[in-house]
């Protein structure tokens, strides 16, 4: 174990998916023509002022509850003051005292049996900002204000992450929340989902803090984990060396797998935030809130517990299918059509289906085999109408579009063998064959089974159903 | 109080204004001489008195998620002082 | 030429003239007359004429209103679609605003004719409109006097009849002082009554945009177009607005007026106290029950406005940048280059103090001693007002402790500047209706009273105001060189 203990916090900052921005009536659409959706208020023009959308309050409300955090009756938006090109009014519509969210808590399962709980210190609302093009002028950057005002959530976690794996797990836990509530579209690639991790070392042991740096422009989990580690690294051989972290903002460059320092952000930033003049306290009744409660889906937490208890599944398979709100559905699909066979179900969804999946690189609600069709696989393992290798041959088929699970049998003959006549044919012609093997088992040597079993399966081309296969060869080789 | 020009210079940045430097010092006596105004506020106690920012203490009303505006960019970028291929343009930004 | 927007209401509606032969009229007066006053930045003629010309037509069809064709000149804060908005400011010179503000647009919806758009201090900070990229606005009483501001312009225009009524903005007397130096009448609103979409602002939980006119009469009529809630503006109020004009008349007696010791006490010039004592008298007679009362915070209101003010523009006026609209500096190296130039460059000299002071009460550090406090030190100043409002239904005092003073006078001093708006900004700081209407002269100078209302209630001090100049004609008189 290394001498060092890596501490991280992540902001995340969730584009919540309201219709219209946050304090003006513009689309908020991605994609459109730069500064076609940017209206009076989004430009900054002088003499507009902001309204806030309810919607947005809604919705981080909605996080709070599901987050279990505390939700203040009065909440302020204050004015975070700086120039950038982007940020059309100098400064920023945040929040600062009294955050609409304050401090909840997640919990996240790194690896199978691990369990951790990390702390939310609070969810507030606030305006994004543009963007800057830097490739398009030689000596000039371009700037778009299309997102400027779009609603964002942003998630501050305690420090509570011990590494690069633990912060993924804990990203991966929000986004598929805020999916699960419905609340944001989670497209990291077009940035609704955006992660800043700050990362610090210290012996281990210490309790102290060491010098945090802030990296951005994370646009995958996969980055993430990757930046954070680089980090860690930079860290430890900065330290070792006997030099020290500096505190900064570095961005993360996914092509060299590097962080490096972003010169634009070194000076010291003084924000003098004060609340917003042109917007009122926003009043939060209890009513209010136990609506959204009353609201709120079942949360992957609950759905989890419930796949546990009443329907007995592992808590990693349970953690697994829960984990995005997609994966869920096509179980719960699938489930009421055998709802006597979730075990096998879930294995079914966890291992073979989520195999081809990865493979061709596609999401849960886009598999070509429908939750129906892998329900109807599993009622014909489970009638024995075929064995469970023989079904994975039919998954392919109809993976590759040949039909359904039945059509599929037919076609291709894959029925399994159950008449005991036929079985015993089988058999007798193994044993016929295969002398020294029979003096080996009834000389007590019991494994050699395997091996008969084997050849009656291959004699049968894996139809013949493999416990009465077993059952029946026991008998004749006693005798 | 009285601020050093130092500190008029760091308030001038911070603002983003450029100030010429043969005007510093006035800036600094006016600046320093609004200062001692201000410290008047000083003459009363008000620890535990709740800040009043809206004088109405009113609460925010809250608008429909709706989009209710149509694209401009033509009349608003007809005012602006560079403009290119609908971007606004600014010196290059170096991140 | 005296004619209220009352009164040019009537001609039309008697068919004695047209629209576009009154604001053709005050057109040509403005020609004559703003070289000297330099009351207007913009004078928007052609559309003036075209906006008459509507009216007229709609008065044919038979479907005027009262506001139908009265020319009315803006101040140039609020933003007009189509025409230069520049408040006064270099970084504004080349602004064409691309939308209407809210007053602006009701105006237009209410068939009003616009003259022009006036001069005022830069972002509406001054007290003298000397702080104009314009220049200066002369008073018409005597021109090498300020009008006060910082709405001087359209004060000015109405008291040189260049305009029957005009648009003001009120931050800490705006609206109050230029009306009481030029002798004209003007009201600034309960915060939250008129709209501030489109209006520039300054600070912005202070801002209130309000009428300048000869009459209180006139003010009810304009107040009438201008209030109401406007779901563009987030603070402004739900609360209905009245007929302002329907309770005009109603009889004074029995109101019970409060005089603050504190507005009659050391700094106000002894013949202002004079002629307010003379108004005093008249309303007693009216029927008023006079008695004196206590603002005991009022001498901090002075510092505790100007770091709100400035805190708030500090941050208002950061958008000015020089990428988006407005001025931009000639030739910037570099982004910060960009910004810096063009807002030093684009802004005054009163407007990068305010602004500087502002960066610097709201900086790491300060931030509790000085907006904090601010904030602490404005609810003990609404407070005051409110244990007064439980003894009485109006507070009186004079609106500026000095008359019109010289141009240039008090310009290399900012703070004594700022003195002149301590009987005024308080109500900004407690979001109080107020007014101010012309009760007599000193020196040849008009003399400005003020009259305090509770929330929301201008109804009363405009008939307040409406009972005194049934009485007195103070309203009514004219400088001799813009007869």
């Amino acid at each position: 174990m290394s001498e060092w203990e890596s501490v991280i916090g992540l902001e995340i900052h969730a584009q919540l998916a309201t219709k219209s921005k946050i304090f003006s009536g513009a689309s908020t659409a991605f994609g459109a023509e730069p500064n076609t959706q940017a209206c009076a208020v989004d430009l900054g023009l002088p003499g507009v002022l902001p309204v806030l959308n309810r919607e947005a309050v809604s919705m981080a409300i909605r996080f709070g509850v599901a987050i279990e955090a505390e939700i203040d009756h009065y909440s302020v938006f204050a004015r975070k003051n700086y120039f950038y090109p982007d940020l059309p009014k100098g400064y920023q519509i945040s929040q600062y005292e009294l955050p609409i969210v304050g401090r909840g808590h997640v919990f996240i399962s790194p690896a199978e049996g691990e369990h951790k709980e990390i702390g939310i210190t609070r969810a507030h609302l606030e305006e994004d900002a543009g963007k800057s093009i830097h490739d398009q002028f030689p000596d000039m950057s371009g700037i778009d204000l299309n997102r400027a005002g779009t609603p964002l959530l942003e998630i501050v976690s305690e420090p509570d992450m011990r590494s690069a794996k633990e912060a993924v797990a804990y990203a991966r836990k929000i986004h598929s929340l805020v999916r699960y509530l419905e609340i944001c579209d989670g497209n990291m690639q077009e940035g609704s989902f955006r992660c800043d991790a700050n990362v610090s070392i210290r012996r281990r042991g210490d309790d102290k803090l060491g010098t945090r740096t802030e990296l951005k422009n994370i646009n995958s989990f996969r980055f993430l984990e990757r930046a954070i580690n680089f980090e860690i690294e930079r860290q430890i051989d900065l330290l070792e060396d006997g030099d020290s972290v500096v505190q900064e903002t570095r961005l993360y460059d996914a092509e060299r797998d590097e962080t490096r320092s972003m010169r634009s952000k070194e000076e010291a930033n003084d924000y003098r935030y004060f609340p917003d003049p042109d917007l009122l306290p926003v009043a939060i009744r209890e009513t209010d809130i136990e609506d959204i409660r009353a609201s709120l889906p079942e949360l992957p937490e609950q759905k989890k517990q419930r796949y546990i208890e009443d329907l007995g599944l592992s808590d990693y398979n349970a953690e697994l299918l829960t984990a995005n709100r997609e994966t869920a559905l096509y179980f719960e699909t699938a489930l009421a059509v055998v709802p006597k066979q979730c075990g096998l179900l879930a294995n079914w969804i966890l291992g073979d289906l989520t195999g081809a999946l990865n493979k061709a690189g596609i999401e849960i609600g886009a598999s070509p085999v429908t939750p129906e069709m892998l329900a109807q696989l599993v009622v014909r393992i489970a009638d024995n109408t075929i064995s469970g290798k023989i079904a994975k041959e039919v998954f392919e088929a109809m993976w590759q579009g040949e039909g359904d699970v039945d059509g599929i049998i037919e076609a291709r003959g894959l029925k399994q063998i159950t008449d005991s006549g036929a079985i015993e044919a089988l058999i007798d012609e193994v044993i016929a064959n295969n002398p020294d093997q029979v003096e080996q088992f009834r000389a007590g040597k019991e494994k050699v089974l395997g091996f008969f079993v084997g050849q009656v399966m291959k004699q049968s081309q894996g139809k013949a159903n493999p416990g009465q296969v077993n059952a029946m060869l026991r008998e004749k080789l006693k005798t | 109080m009285t601020l050093k020009t130092e500190d008029v210079r760091n308030i001038a940045h911070l603002a983003r204004l450029h100030i010429d430097e043969d005007v510093l010092e006035q800036y600094v006596a006016d600046l320093s001489s609004i200062l001692d105004l201000v410290d008047q506020m000083n003459q009363v106690d008000s620890s535990g008195v709740a800040p009043l920012s809206n004088p109405l203490d009113a609460t925010q009303r809250l608008r429909d998620d709706n989009v209710t505006e149509s694209d401009q960019r033509d009349k608003f970028q007809q005012i602006a002082p560079d403009v290119e291929a609908g971007l606004y343009r600014v010196p290059k930004v170096i991140e | 030429m005296a004619a209220t927007v009352s009164e040019i209401s009537r001609g039309l509606e008697a068919g004695e003239f047209s629209s576009v032969e009154i604001t053709q009229e005050y057109l040509e007066r403005i020609d004559k007359h703003n070289p000297t006053l330099n009351c207007f930045i913009s004078v928007t003629g052609e559309i003036a004429l075209e906006q008459a010309k509507t009216a007229d037509t709609v008065r044919a069809e038979g479907n005027a209103d009262r506001l139908t064709g009265i020319p009315l000149a803006h101040k140039d804060l609020f933003c007009t679609d189509g025409v230069r908005t520049s408040c006064a400011s270099r970084i504004l010179d080349n602004f064409i605003a691309p939308y209407d503000a809210t007053v602006i647009e009701k105006f237009r919806a209410a068939g009003a004719v616009m003259l022009g758009k006036t001069n005022m201090d830069e972002f509406a900070m001054g007290s003298s409109n000397e702080n104009s990229y314009y220049g200066h606005v002369a008073n018409p009483w005597n021109i090498s006097r300020v009008p006060g501001g910082s709405s001087g312009g359209s004060a000015a225009a109405v008291a040189a009849g260049l305009a029957p009524g005009a648009t003001g903005t009120d931050t800490g007397g705006s609206i109050r002082q230029p009306a009481a130096l030029c002798g004209v009448t003007g009201i600034k609103p309960t915060y939250g009554r008129v709209s501030r979409y489109g209006m520039i602002a300054y600070g912005s939980s202070l801002d209130q945009g309000g009428p300048f006119a000869r009459s209180a009469e006139d003010c009810a009529l304009l107040l009438q177009t201008m209030a109401g809630f406007d779901q563009r503006d987030s603070t402004s109020s739900e609360e209905a607005v009245p007929d302002f004009s329907a309770t005009l008349g109603e009889s004074i007696e029995g109101l019970r007026i409060g005089l603050p010791k504190e507005y009659f006490a050391e700094g106000l010039d002894g013949k202002i106290a004079g002629v307010i004592e003379t108004a005093i008298d008249e309303l007693r007679r009216l029927g008023a029950e006079i008695c004196d009362i206590s603002l005991p915070n009022t001498g901090l209101s002075i510092p505790t406005y100007y770091v709100i003010a400035m805190a708030e523009c500090s941050s208002n006026l950061s958008r000015f940048d020089g990428v988006r609209f407005g001025y931009r500096c000639d030739n910037p190296v570099d982004l910060e280059d960009l910004y810096k130039r063009s807002r030093g460059e684009g802004f005054g000299a009163e407007v990068k103090r305010r602004i500087m002071i502002g960066t610097y009460a709201l900086s790491a550090g300060y931030y509790d001693a000085y907006y904090l406090k601010a904030q602490q030190l404005r609810r003990l100043i609404k407070q005051d007002f409110q244990q007064a409002f439980s003894e009485v239904d109006l507070i009186l005092g004079p609106t500026t402790p000095e008359t019109a003073f010289s141009i240039g006078a008090k310009t290399d001093d900012p703070v004594s500047m700022y003195l002149q708006d301590i009987y005024t900004i308080s109500l900004n700081l407690a979001g109080l209706p107020g007014m101010s209407l012309p009760v007599g002269f000193s020196d040849g100078l008009p003399v400005g009273m003020q009259l305090i209302g509770n929330y929301f209630d201008e109804a009363r001090l405009l008939n307040t105001a409406f009972a005194y100049q049934q009485v007195s004609d103070w309203h009514l008189r004219v400088p001799e060189a813009f007869k």
